[in-house]
């Protein structure tokens, strides 16, 4: 392990950017990066899942609040959504003064809050969409075997829908991996922003934006590998026989 | 008019900047879409390729990193040639990478990708009866594009046009980073000055919305004329 | 007194999809007035014969003569390829087509379905070539429905709209492929009504068609298909009334 990082280091000698400290941003910003989508992507799902059911609901009163905040949640820039959480925490008064300072002064967690709201909304349409999309006759079957609506919606509407939002979904992934660029904006030292760093304290924007992007490339092909797969899994059974 | 603590004339011009920003790239991005549907479709093996490597480059990479990439990167490539053309000819010019043509030009690009996919799908919708109908009664390849396969592709691609307008219109936000005086930027230079971004993000928030909705019913309006002679027996 | 060119004629036109020979060496000659029926079974190459005859479909080998002006190949790495493609746009012009399921632009009215080929490919002015269409479309009794979208308007309407077009470039030949065979059985008989019509005042116009009455009533020939080779051919009278072969006779036969 010692002689591998050895030769790295040796390698990397001769590159006056990459160096192991430079690196090292990269992978500190990697790590950020996953976290953070990972996490938005995983509190967005629990949160859409009930509000894509109420958004299908006949109730006006529980479909149109959830309608308003899907709509201006996908209708505006999330760099929009973001800065609105980020200032608005820190532009609280006193609060830069009280104990709470050190947990909001992180641009992590706005940055969280902000993705996992818009994650939210748009998973919350896409859900809606494929519950939208169930055949009539699945759910008439159950209620003719006497299923009750929430044993319908449980054991019937959920499962095919979660299958059929599957592609759909995972363009979301794609698509919030590559939107959690802008936490560098709030000085959150994700892949962008140690890119940024390295521009910054170089001036070499083709490696370190070219070498970011790669890394990026890579993401996003294996999260795409990773659904077909699944969609593989557990789409076989529309496939038609062969 | 709203005086907005005096931001209130600063943030229209803004908004008209965010405008005229995504009118510009969507123009250019259809282009490119096209050129890129063409490449995707045509029986030329390396056309079709770099169609593919653009495409899949694009959309493998966050918008922000290319956008980033392309300005400050852009600068250094128009400096390194200005500097040569010294060197050569003795003419030393200095050029500016202009914050508003890098953002057209990167979004643009950005976009082309995405518009090429949706162009693609279209021609392939079109019924190929409908092409060979035209060929039957003599026209050559560039009567029949223009004459039935580019309206016909129209009515197929304007879901998807509209659709990558409203994700383009968004990401018009991201040149704020890049320094050009957008509405987002102005916004939030006025929110650190004031201290109340609530103020100025919802209002830059609401007139996303209202572009966002004005071009919805704009959309619905041009679907209704490229879908005449699609719809129910009368 | 000199002769005046014959319409179109075919000569041993052969092709291939794949492995399989769907034209084997098919031949045929349309006169001034011929109105020439092509029958047979479904898979005996006759619609692949039609449209070979205006290059929808390029033949492998054989000859293809329109207006007495013989379209010219070459041979290329992806097999014979007409070498002038101003010609074929030419050679098309007179030939219309009428196709089995329409095939009228859905983007544009009736009218404007007429004259698009006369005004952009012929380049006749566009006051000349309403007023045609107008006459035309009168003449197929589809006047009122002039300004319809083809989705608006019946199967039946949309395929005499069609014969409309192709009457509109004045052409040499009609090319008809299974002209009614989309249609409602209620329907056919106003197209098949047109084409009588057209018949009786001397068009020259080739049928593939599974229509026999027409074949027998209309038809100055009729050629019977098989696997891709002439069968057997003559006046409706002979082939029709007294067919020869074992295969046209069973093709003829009440199948109920």
């Amino acid at each position: 392990m010692q002689a591998l990082l050895d030769q790295l280091d040796a390698l990397l000698a001769n590159n006056s950017i990459f160096t192991l400290q430079t690196l090292s941003f990269y992978g500190d910003g990697l790590v950020t990066t996953v976290q953070l989508v990972f996490m938005s992507l995983i509190i967005g799902l629990i949160l859409a899942i009930p509000l894509a059911i109420g958004r299908s609901s006949k109730n006006g009163l529980i479909k149109w609040p959830i309608f308003l905040y899907t709509y201006v949640f996908r209708g505006t820039p999330l760099l929009v959504q973001l800065y609105l959480i980020y200032y608005g925490v820190v532009f609280v008064e006193g609060i830069q003064e009280s104990w709470l300072w050190p947990v909001v002064k992180d641009p992590f967690v706005p940055a969280l809050v902000a993705f996992t709201l818009n994650t939210a909304a748009y998973t919350t349409e896409i859900f809606r969409g494929a519950i939208k999309a169930t055949p009539k006759g699945e759910i008439e079957a159950a209620r003719a075997y006497g299923m009750s609506p929430a044993l319908t919606l449980r054991r019937i509407v959920l499962p095919s829908a979660f299958r059929r939002a599957l592609p759909a979904y995972g363009n979301e992934v794609i698509f919030m991996l590559h939107a959690s660029a802008i936490a560098s904006v709030v000085t959150l030292m994700d892949l962008t922003g140690a890119a940024r760093f390295v521009y910054a304290r170089f001036y070499a924007p083709f490696d370190a934006f070219l070498f970011v992007a790669a890394i990026y490339l890579c993401l996003t092909f294996s999260i795409l590998y990773l659904f077909r797969f699944l969609e593989k899994r557990l789409l076989a059974h529309l496939q038609p026989m062969t | 008019m709203l005086d907005l603590q005096g931001y209130g004339p600063r943030l229209l011009e803004g908004a008209g900047v965010t405008l005229s920003l995504a009118v510009l790239s969507l123009v250019l991005s259809v282009v490119l879409g096209l050129v890129t549907a063409s490449a995707k479709m045509s029986r030329s093996v390396i056309a079709h390729r770099l169609a593919t490597l653009y495409t899949t480059l694009i959309r493998g990479v966050p918008d922000l990193v290319l956008m980033l990439l392309l300005f400050f990167g852009g600068q250094i490539g128009v400096n390194a040639l200005t500097d040569w053309l010294d060197d050569a000819t003795g003419v030393d010019i200095f050029i500016n990478i202009n914050e508003f043509i890098a953002g057209v030009v990167t979004i643009g690009l950005i976009f082309g990708a995405y518009m090429g996919e949706t162009f693609r799908g279209a021609f392939m919708a079109v019924d190929h009866g409908q092409i060979e109908a035209g060929k039957a009664y003599g026209m050559n390849d560039r009567l029949v594009f223009w004459r039935i396969r580019f309206p016909q592709m129209m009515r197929h691609a304007l879901p998807g046009l509209s659709n990558n307008w409203m994700v383009l219109l968004k990401t018009t936000a991201l040149v704020s980073v890049i320094g050009l005086a957008d509405m987002v930027r102005i916004a939030s230079e006025a929110s650190k000055a004031t201290r109340e971004p609530f103020t100025f993000m919802l209002v830059v928030a609401v007139v996303y919305l209202l572009i966002a909705s004005v071009s919805e019913l704009a959309f619905a309006r041009l679907q209704k004329r490229y879908s005449i002679g699609y719809g129910e027996m009368d | 007194m000199a002769t005046t060119p014959i319409p179109l004629e075919v000569r041993n036109i052969t092709k291939r999809f794949g492995d399989t020979d769907v034209l084997k060496g098919l031949s045929l000659e349309a006169r001034k007035g011929d109105v020439i029926t092509l029958i047979g079974a479904s898979g005996s190459g006759k619609s692949t014969f039609l449209r070979c005859m205006n290059l929808l479909e390029k033949p492998d080998a054989g000859e293809l003569i329109v207006h007495g002006e013989s379209v010219r190949f070459k041979n290329t790495a992806k097999g014979r390829e007409p070498a002038d493609w101003k010609q074929v746009v030419r050679m098309r012009a007179k030939l219309s087509m009428v196709f089995q399921g329409f095939n009228l632009w859905a983007h544009m009215t009736v009218l404007e379905n007429i004259i698009e080929a006369p005004i952009h490919v012929l380049g006749k002015p566009r006051k000349e070539a309403i007023e045609h269409a107008e006459a035309l479309l009168e003449r197929v009794g589809l006047s009122h429905r002039a300004n319809a979208y083809p989705a608006q308007i019946s199967g039946g309407q949309q395929q005499r709209g069609a014969i409309a077009r192709g009457l509109a470039m004045d052409p040499e030949v009609m090319l008809f492929d299974e002209p009614t065979s989309a249609l409602d059985p209620e329907l056919v008989g106003d197209v098949l009504k047109v084409m009588h019509g057209l018949a009786e005042e001397g068009r020259t116009m080739v049928v593939v068609t599974h229509e026999m009455g027409f074949a027998r009533d209309v038809s100055s020939q009729v050629i019977y298909l098989h696997e891709g080779l002439v069968e057997e051919a003559g006046k409706p009278a002979d082939v029709l009334k007294n067919p020869q072969s074992p295969r046209l006779k069973q093709f003829l036969s009440p199948k109920y």
